[in-house]
């Protein structure tokens, strides 16, 4: 029940994050977790793919909120990629495009960060 | 549809029996995949604020959600007796300006009033707080 999980592998230099199911205020904590572990040791280049995301809540968005301000400012990014409709009209929905990347396919957005170099 | 209720400990791991026992209501009556959506999404994040608002994680405490439909609306409503809440205390965020400055929190009730028709609050201080989330029946 209230299956969350996070994968998270390295592609060029970028750390992405791969989420699957259910993230509400219940399963928010791990996703905290893994942006603070990145953080820690200083990998900010971050993809968070989430063609498996299969529900969101604003105890979700709030953990994006909470740690883009510090991944920039370590010259490092929050981008979103492989969202399904149901989950981008949230995001949407709160005006979080304004704010973050947003990209159909998770290569798009490792190579946005590669072209940075 | 008859009237049903679901009593919850006031727990986030009891979130998704939420989701579902409102998502299966609202499907009764005839709501679509996209509308069942908001109105689980809805409710979910009214339990999430009686959880860590009005109970303080609290686990001991109780959450009473009824769904039913009436005069043409569907509507659910969700119960406690824990701290009071002032409706009129919460903003309606500018989300421009709220994003810009990553704000965190608060988002919640935005999101409620968002995906539903109405949201009504019914206060009795330090007895009961009730909230009505409520959307049109599909024609």
């Amino acid at each position: 029940m209230n299956e969350f999980k996070i994968a998270q592998r390295e592609a060029s230099n970028v750390n992405v994050l791969e989420l699957k199911g259910y993230l509400d205020a219940h399963t928010a904590p791990k996703l905290e977790e893994a942006f603070q572990t990145l953080l820690k040791t200083n990998r900010t280049n971050i993809v968070v793919n989430c063609k498996d995301l299969s529900y969101i809540s604003s105890a979700g968005l709030g953990v994006f909120m909470a740690y883009i301000e510090d991944v920039r400012n370590k010259s490092g990014d929050i981008k979103l990629t492989n969202m399904s409709n149901k989950v981008y009209n949230v995001f949407d929905l709160l005006g979080f495009p304004l704010l973050y990347e947003i990209f159909k396919d998770e290569s798009e957005a490792v190579k946005k960060f590669n072209d940075k170099k | 549809m008859k009237k049903q209720t679901l009593k919850i400990e006031s727990k986030t791991e009891q979130l998704i029996t939420v989701r579902n026992f409102v998502s299966q209501a609202a499907y009764a009556s005839g709501f679509n995949d996209e509308d069942v959506s908001k109105i689980a999404l809805a409710v979910d994040e009214a339990c999430t604020n009686v959880i860590k608002h009005a109970y303080q994680y609290d686990a001991k405490k109780k959450i009473t959600i009824t769904v039913g439909d009436s005069n043409g609306n569907f509507e659910v409503s969700i119960v406690d007796s824990g701290k009071q809440f002032d409706p009129k205390r919460i903003k309606q965020p500018d989300m421009k300006e709220y994003l810009s400055s990553y704000r965190r929190g608060g988002l919640g009730v935005y999101l409620m009033k968002s995906l539903m028709d109405k949201v009504e609050y019914d206060i009795e201080p330090g007895k009961r707080n009730q909230v009505r989330l409520i959307k049109q029946l599909p024609r």
